[in-house]
């Protein structure tokens, strides 16, 4: 069953230290307001998962001292240029960073979904990633049919992973459109918090149309409503990414002053942060 | 007709995209120029290549998430993919994480992106790096996002086969294992690009001039292609082809 709570704040409860903790790539429905109620509750030696890449979430929780490790295909602010306070810390070794590829994360969630241990991923080999990548082996083609080798990516199960959506129902089915790698991150996922734009009454599977689109309740642990929940991100048919917002915090967090500032602007002050941004 | 560096560069990889082998090109995250050379070429070929801008909306034709892309170029659905790099060496070695020693570099930048295994299943992948410097092209690369080259025992369909600069536009040969001088930009001579280059590369006696946009493909991306180019990159198609979303 799907547990309805009352606001991120509630919902950030759910992240424990020293989870390992899968965010949604930048373009999809990034959980931006729930991101901030993390950083509000000071979880610390977060292992981060960009599913496959992430911008501004992932650099937040590192700036603001919540992680402990990261392991990306990428952070970047896209337009508005690197991510700071990731590139910051990786350069002075404060956070761990373990280097991986896009497919890569995206074949440790299907070996997840599957149930199975690992799973094959052709490329990669002579890369630094995969000299770094003391977890990840190369075999021989098991099968003996001359394919040469091959690299074996472990699964990857986030004990939490969050995600946002435009809409979900009362029994907890969440509406993620052609965002199909949500479904992914969730079917391998150990809990899914999830926050949505709002919550009708009518069920999703109702309707053909609407039930395709949808995650099933059962991958769902728990759920809360946040009204523009993915600002300054974007959120597909609802509003745009705030390209202005984005870029001032990318100017803020070039310095440690800066970035302190940012975050008692818009993210400790509930004024602005939660409440502010639902108006 | 007077025109950009941005123009230059479209129509400079355009005319790559224009060969029978390319039926279908994907374009990465924030890559405008050459997602502008794609529409382009898509444009004036009546709808040949296929063209997928994964940031794009009705140009974005992946419905599977995020894996679907990969996937499509494992199977060989994808003939044409855009990879660049922080450095880039002689071998065609791309390096996308950082410069200095790993893992606490100097300088540190976003990450491999998917470069480490398009680069190996995409048959044509063209890398393009405006800047054209001796601190992107170096001897050899501080850290390997993905190997120009593999050993013959790897599977591999894909790999690099040009590489457009602001300077040139070189050939990649994986046998030889080295790029090679196809053109110069107007205005530049083979000089400056050997100057600016910290690698080797084979020269050809005689070098052409990288063509200068044509006047027609000009007018197309300011207006018809240039409006395609908006629907995904409203503020490229504004600041550089004086086109409104």
């Amino acid at each position: 069953m799907t547990e309805f709570l009352s606001d991120v704040d509630a919902l950030a409860a759910e992240v424990p230290s020293g989870a390992l903790l899968a965010l949604p790539p930048e373009y999809s429905f990034v959980p931006m307001a729930l991101v901030r109620a993390i950083v509000r509750r000071a979880v610390k030696d977060l292992h981060i998962l960009t599913v496959p890449i992430n911008g501004l979430a992932a650099d937040m929780l590192i700036g603001a001292g919540c992680v402990r490790k990261v392991e990306c295909a990428a952070v970047t602010l896209g337009e508005a240029g690197l991510a700071p306070r990731f590139c910051k810390a990786v350069e002075n070794g404060s956070v761990e960073i373990l280097d991986s590829t896009c497919p890569a994360i995206h074949t440790g969630l299907q070996a997840s979904e599957k149930g199975v241990p690992f799973m094959p991923l052709g490329g990669i080999i002579g890369s630094d990633i995969l000299e770094n990548r003391d977890d990840w082996k190369v075999v021989d083609d098991p099968l003996g049919e001359g394919n040469g080798p091959i690299v074996l990516i472990p699964a990857l199960a986030p004990d939490v992973a969050i995600i946002h959506s435009p809409l979900a129902d009362r029994d907890g089915n969440v509406w993620i459109g052609r965002r199909r790698e949500l479904a992914t991150i969730a079917h391998a996922a150990k809990k899914l918090l999830v926050t949505v734009e709002r919550i009708q009454d009518e069920s999703l599977l109702k309707d053909e149309a609407s039930a395709a689109a949808a995650l099933p309740g059962f991958y769902v642990t728990h759920l809360a409503e946040a009204p523009a929940g993915a600002k300054p991100m974007g959120l597909v048919e609802h509003y745009p990414a705030d390209a202005a917002a984005i870029s001032e915090y990318a100017r803020m967090a070039r310095s440690d002053e800066g970035f302190r500032d940012y975050l008692d602007r818009y993210v400790y002050d509930e004024g602005n942060a939660a409440r502010g941004a639902a108006e | 007709m007077s025109y950009s560096r941005e123009e230059f560069l479209i129509t400079t990889i355009a005319r790559l995209l224009e060969t029978p082998d390319v039926r279908h090109v994907a374009v990465g995250a924030a890559s405008p120029i050459p997602g502008a050379a794609a529409l382009l070429a898509r444009h004036v070929n009546g709808g040949r290549p296929r063209v997928a801008l994964i940031h794009g909306k009705e140009t974005n034709p992946f419905t599977d998430g995020g894996r679907e892309i990969f996937d499509a170029a494992g199977q060989g659905r994808i003939d044409v993919f855009f990879l660049g790099g922080v450095q880039i060496d002689g071998q065609a070695n791309i390096n996308l994480v950082g410069t200095g020693d790993y893992p606490t570099v100097d300088k540190r930048f976003s990450g491999s992106f998917g470069s480490a295994y398009m680069y190996f299943t995409v048959p044509k992948v063209i890398l393009f790096r405006p800047e054209h410097t001796r601190r992107v092209f170096v001897p050899k690369v501080d850290f390997i996002s993905a190997p120009g080259v593999s050993e013959p025992n790897v599977h591999r369909p894909g790999g690099p086969k040009y590489l457009v600069t602001e300077l040139c536009v070189m050939s990649f040969d994986a046998k030889r294992q080295r790029f090679r001088l196809e053109s110069v930009s107007p205005g530049v001579t083979v000089e400056e690009v050997l100057d600016n280059t910290g690698c080797d590369f084979d020269k050809p006696e005689n070098v052409p001039e990288t063509p200068a946009p044509e006047e027609d493909r000009l007018a197309l991306l300011r207006s018809t292609v240039g409006a395609q180019v908006a629907d995904t990159y409203p503020g490229f198609a504004r600041d550089v082809l004086g086109v409104a979303a």
